[in-house]
């Protein structure tokens, strides 16, 4: 295998002392999914969240090891955390379109990281929302409020606006969670297109999702990580027999 | 067997009893709105109109001009709200989005105690501290004047426009912050381009209380303002004295003849008050619907 995209190392962390990662080491490789899937309180979220470092912000916690981009610890000292999250996009569970137009939502991102022309800005629409797999629902309601779009049309939006920064990573938690099955279809759909250009890293809603989405998996309880396997062989034939319960539905 | 019958009983009388309650409170507010109107209305027929939108306010001498004293109030006001407004933003997102978890404890009641400080406590200070002040470093003849009166209310208002647009940034959910940073922007960035604006309606409900509470006050500015109904339009008018609407009710109100002239143009000042921060509300509430439907939060 080629060198991961996403290296992490060894990772624990704690919330008020209590633990929420034990001890994780995980390879992300590039321009695949990755699924990170297990019962709820596994850690999966909080792994996500710390990839980009969105938990810097919550305070009383503590975490040890280290979390590689490209083969370097993105927790460094001097290290720019908003170019960082430029680098790595999230979208998370529930669609939040800002307050705004579709428009002023996509370009959102591009325009705080200093993006001004016009032409440019035009192009960074059009190809973020055709990726989103949006574009032709929404090309004519480009100015109209995002939050007239339909939960599944928003999520998506959400997506297009994290793609509007070219990143080079995607973390996604549970996007689908609020959509209906339609919808869940179409960003699956999407999410096919773009493991062409992006590593992703998802936290699927169900086990039916990850087996559908992943090329590699990782089965999370209780803060371990338990296996981690190519998806196919994750999802016909796992190892551990606390993977195949959860797997197989007889619990969690 | 009774029960389900006694239940219903009680829903209605709760029902019954809220709803009194709450139509009661819109009608102490027509109540108190005909009663200004009975007292005030007459001005409108004793004095012609050309006298009283006029520029000179001596009652004395049967002039009526009220445009000294309306322009006197808007001044006050809106140089208050224009000091206290950034002041006040910058404060909430300070103490809501900033300042760490002790610090917030410790400033939140200190906020909300500066809104229990008596208007004549702070009319006094302003009086013996401010004016002063004024009069020396801004080289103005007499430290009573407008500019003063508006600092003094900017701080009257300054903790209803904290607590409240506290409150509104509060309520904008974690996850608009998280989406914020997802996207690569700086926590300043986070905090000026999605969370203040998501909380917009909220703040300017803050602005609005905010000026509602100054277009009425009445004591700290009556001391602090000189109190000469002079029509403020000259560039120097903010640090010359003006006199308020509020001011000239409270101080004529009780050497006026009840049912004089005199006595019912107080009255028509309180009207016109009353439109003033009526037309305010209802702009407040335009802006609010209007952002609403443009897509903006709540």
């Amino acid at each position: 295998m080629d060198e991961p995209k996403i290296r992490i190392e060894n990772v624990s962390y704690f919330y008020d002392g209590k633990p929420a990662l034990r001890q994780v080491t995980l390879d992300v490789p590039a321009h695949a999914i990755t699924v990170i899937f297990g019962p709820a309180g596994g850690g999966k979220t909080t792994l996500l969240r710390l990839i980009n470092r969105l938990n810097d912000l919550v305070e009383g916690t503590r975490m040890s090891g280290r979390v590689l981009l490209d083969g370097e610890d993105i927790y460094a000292p001097g290290t720019d955390v908003a170019a960082l999250r430029r680098r790595v996009g999230m979208v998370f569970a529930l669609p939040l379109p800002l307050p705004g137009t579709v428009r002023e939502n996509v370009l959102y991102g591009p325009r705080l990281a200093g993006v001004r022309g016009r032409t440019q800005l035009e192009e960074i629409l059009v190809r973020s929302l055709t990726q989103a797999a949006l574009w032709e629902e929404v090309k004519d309601r480009l100015d109209d409020p995002a939050n007239a779009l339909s939960g599944g049309q928003q999520q998506r939006l959400c997506i297009a606006r994290s793609l509007a920064l070219e990143p080079e990573v995607l973390l996604l938690d549970e996007p689908t969670s609020g959509l209906d099955p339609i919808s869940t279809g179409k960003v699956e759909e999407s999410l096919f297109q773009l493991k062409q250009r992006y590593t992703i890293v998802i936290v699927p809603h169900s086990v039916q999702q990850a087996a559908r989405v992943a090329d590699y998996a990782a089965f999370f309880l209780r803060g371990e990580l338990i296996e981690q396997r190519v998806g196919r062989e994750m999802f016909t034939a796992p190892r551990d027999r606390r993977a195949e319960d959860y797997i197989t539905g007889r619990f969690g | 067997m009774n029960q389900p019958q006694r239940f219903r009983w009680a829903e209605f009388t709760i029902e019954a009893l809220i709803r009194v309650l709450g139509f009661s409170t819109i009608g102490f507010v027509l109540l108190i709105f005909l009663f200004l109107l009975r007292e005030g209305l007459p001005t409108f027929f004793e004095v012609p109109l050309g006298n009283l939108f006029g520029t000179r306010w001596y009652p004395t001498f049967d002039l009526f001009g009220t445009l000294p004293l309306i322009l006197g109030s808007a001044l006050v006001t809106l140089t208050a709200i224009v000091i206290a407004l950034p002041l006040g933003v910058a404060t909430a997102v300070f103490v809501r989005e900033v300042a760490p978890g002790w610090a917030r404890e410790l400033l939140k009641p200190m906020i909300e105690v500066l809104a229990g400080i008596p208007s004549v406590v702070l009319g006094f200070f302003g009086m013996t501290v401010i004016a002063p002040l004024v009069r020396q470093t801004l080289g103005a003849p007499t430290g009573l004047t407008a500019f003063t009166g508006a600092l003094i209310l900017a701080y009257m208002s300054l903790p209803t426009l904290i607590s409240v647009a506290e409150d509104a940034l509060d309520a904008v959910p974690k996850s608009y912050r998280d989406a914020g940073l997802a996207m690569g922007a700086t926590q300043w960035q986070t905090i000026w381009r999605v969370v203040v604006p998501a909380a917009r309606s909220g703040i300017v409900t803050a602005v609005m209380l905010g000026l509602g509470r100054a277009i009425g006050e009445t004591m700290a500015v009556m001391m602090v303002t000189g109190n000469a109904a002079r029509l403020p339009l000259t560039l120097d008018s903010l640090f010359r004295p003006v006199r308020t609407m509020t001011a000239t009710i409270a101080a004529e109100m009780g050497e006026v003849a009840q049912g004089s002239v005199h006595y019912h143009a107080l009255f028509a000042i309180g009207i016109i008050l009353f439109l003033m921060t009526f037309l305010i509300n209802l702009a407040a509430a335009l802006t609010i619907f209007q952002k609403r439907r443009r897509g903006g939060l709540r």
